[in-house]
């Protein structure tokens, strides 16, 4: 293989997105950076508003008008992708980075027929004819489990269920075989019974098609059945990024120790369920220094005014003065 | 599918019983149509004779009957005013207005949706405030005025084309069309742009607001994440799906073109339907205004047969039984 297996398949270097508003602009991603190697799976876990979807949406340059991203680079392959023309990101979408939203309800047309949707995407990016298309569509409702997929070809999105509906936009998403599968809730409108299954499908098909996925969530059960290396988003920023067992198991990051202690698991019904005081800061009111300083148990006057960089500690990342080696040791 | 059009046609005849039955009513209402008919010094044997002739001594319900039998047929008696069958006023003057209701409709649809589609997609555009503020004008002037201000200027100012009438038709026999010359075309651009003006205006803001609403949805934004190209994605996807209500709002609007193009037919001296009803209203015509009042249902009922029927072309989601869980 060339040094191009070396390089991760996507980096975002110092991303920054911006809501420009008659009140002033509004940083929703601040400055984060982060890696997506070839097969890998990256989750993204935060709370609402933490900009992990805004993330997903800047680097498949869907950033709805008036965010748009302010700063730092987005490569894929090597190849900056975060400055393309309209005509040329057109042809990033779907054929090197597929997607797939929240709602499968509202995710498809409804005036189209499954298979109508699917030939028309694999041919905007492939020369298949008709009828070639046709038969890869069929192919690919069988792959994603779809029963009698040669009947539900022709049948119009609000003759499936809505599990059946996020396999068909599955399919969509993987059709010309992407090499990043941007996943955002993918789950959250399902009922709870399907996830998993979903979840898992999602996870087996990527990895058959070599396809990395950033699975954007909140729901750190499915991360951590899931991902292979965690980013943890707090107001805009990144606040941890590690290994899935690193973050999950050992959280360094007082916010995501946080929000472990907030899963309830079973066998340890004795302890209490913790919960992080207070809410995640609006836009608007984004403290100085740590953006999570004022919630923090373990804040310290350095918090409150410089804001930390990611550390190296261990396997993982963390955005956290209390891991500032150095600073310890002068402190000693 | 066919018991859909079945269950519509039923309510259909059900709709022009009833307003069969208004029509009839006028008969039977206003004023004694014996006196129109019979001069001031008919004996009363004369006038008994007539009544007998003319089944006005029948009980009502066989009137009425007779009335329906008779207006499946089309026919409506003599107009009292001319003196001559009223389906034969009707078949002079049907076509004038059914062909400058269909110009003017085209001419909206032709340059409503597409300004609608633009300014739905280039909503900054200084292009698009142009078209919004023209449109408002369009909204706000009332016919009458649009009308005279085209003759002022294109028939008196710049003398292009003619100020009223109709003119140039070819008699086709059953029909007598304007379309079939170069003088015909020209005496009904400025009607049908007159009548078309208002339609032209709110189907464009329809097609605006449709599309924007539209082009917000999740299946849209899926569209471009799949990469499809913009024309894909705007008129394969996104103007599809603002067809509904633009149908449904079309198919009223040219309704009421039919029926209300009374202002620009007076305004033009187009001797079309809308002149008819209003020298028919000053006579009290009967007849002519029964077959009028029929006539016009029938038209919003085969508009509104047909707007249902597009429904169905358009959104599968109306044409299937539900299927799978929901």
């Amino acid at each position: 293989m060339s040094d191009s297996s070396q390089r991760p398949l996507l980096e975002v270097r110092d991303l920054r997105v911006e809501f420009p508003t008659r009140r002033g602009t509004l940083v929703a991603v601040d400055t984060i950076s982060f890696d997506i190697h070839e097969g890998e799976v990256l989750g993204v876990v935060g709370e609402s508003g933490a900009g992990k979807s805004l993330t997903g949406s800047a680097v498949i340059g869907l950033l709805e008008p008036p965010g748009r991203i302010a700063g730092g680079e987005i490569r894929l392959n090597g190849r900056r992708i975060d400055n393309l023309a309209y005509r040329e990101m057109r042809r990033v979408r779907g054929r090197e980075i597929g997607m797939v939203f929240q709602d499968p309800l509202t995710s498809l047309n409804p005036l189209y027929t499954v298979g109508r949707q699917l030939v028309e995407t694999i041919q905007t990016h492939t020369d298949l004819s008709e009828e070639q298309a046709r038969k890869r569509a069929i192919d690919l409702l069988a792959e994603v489990g779809i029963p009698a997929p040669e009947r539900r070809v022709d049948q119009y999105p609000h003759q499936f269920s809505g599990g059946m509906r996020q396999r068909v936009v599955i399919a969509l998403a993987l059709c010309v075989n992407p090499k990043l599968v941007i996943a955002d809730e993918p789950t959250t409108a399902l009922d709870v019974s399907i996830q998993a299954q979903i979840i898992k499908l999602l996870k087996k098909l990527c990895s058959e098609h070599g396809a990395a996925v950033m699975l954007i969530t909140h729901d750190m059960g499915v991360i951590a059945e899931t991902a292979d290396r965690v980013a943890v988003m707090y107001a805009g920023r990144i606040a941890e990024v590690g290994p899935v067992k690193d973050v999950v198991q050992n959280a360094k990051h007082p916010y995501t120790h946080g929000l472990m202690g907030s899963i309830p698991m079973i066998g340890h019904d004795t302890e209490k369920l913790t919960q992080i005081e207070g809410s995640m800061p609006r836009l608007t009111e984004i403290p100085s220094g740590c953006a999570f300083n004022p919630r923090c148990p373990h804040a310290f006057d350095r918090c409150r005014v410089e804001r930390p960089e990611l550390l190296r500690v261990e396997q993982s990342r963390v955005a956290c003065w209390l891991f500032d080696q150095g600073a310890r040791r002068a402190a000693e | 599918m066919f018991a859909f059009i079945i269950q519509r046609l039923f309510q259909a005849v059900l709709v022009m019983l009833v307003v069969a039955f208004v029509s009839f009513a006028l008969f039977q209402f206003v004023g004694d149509p014996v006196n129109n008919m019979v001069g001031q010094d008919a004996t009363e044997a004369q006038r008994e004779a007539l009544r007998e002739r003319l089944g006005l001594n029948d009980p009502v319900p066989l009137q009425f009957l007779n009335f329906v039998t008779n207006a499946a047929q089309f026919e409506f008696g003599l107009s009292y005013r001319l003196g001559i069958p009223v389906e034969e006023i009707v078949a002079q003057r049907l076509p004038a207005t059914i062909e400058l209701v269909l110009v003017s409709a085209v001419i909206a649809l032709l340059v409503g949706v597409p300004m609608g589609v633009y300014t739905g997609l280039n909503r900054h555009s200084p292009l698009s405030k142009v078209f919004l503020t023209v449109s408002l004008i369009g909204i706000s002037l009332p016919t009458f005025l649009i009308g005279i201000l085209l003759i002022l200027v294109f028939g008196v100012w710049l003398a292009w084309l003619p100020t009223f009438g109709r003119s140039g038709t070819v008699d086709l026999g059953w029909w007598e069309t304007s379309f079939l010359t170069v003088q015909g075309w020209r005496s009904l651009i400025l009607p049908g742009i007159t009548l078309a003006l208002f339609q032209l205006t709110l189907i464009m803001r329809l097609v605006r607001a449709e599309m924007l609403e539209v082009l917000r949805t999740d299946y849209i934004k899926f569209a471009r994440a799949r990469g499809l190209s913009n024309r894909a994605i705007n008129f394969g996807h996104a103007l599809k799906n603002t067809l509904v209500p633009v149908i449904t709002i079309i198919g009223l609007q040219i309704g009421s073109l039919l029926a209300f193009s009374i202002i620009t037919e007076t305004v033009f001296a187009w001797p079309g339907m809308g002149l008819l009803i209003i020298q028919a209203i000053q006579f009290a015509d009967i007849p002519v205004m029964s077959s009028y009042l029929v006539l016009i249902a029938l038209f919003f009922v085969l508009i509104n047969l047909i707007v249902d029927l597009l429904y169905y072309v358009v959104d599968p989601r109306l044409r299937i039984e539900r299927g799978g869980a929901h």
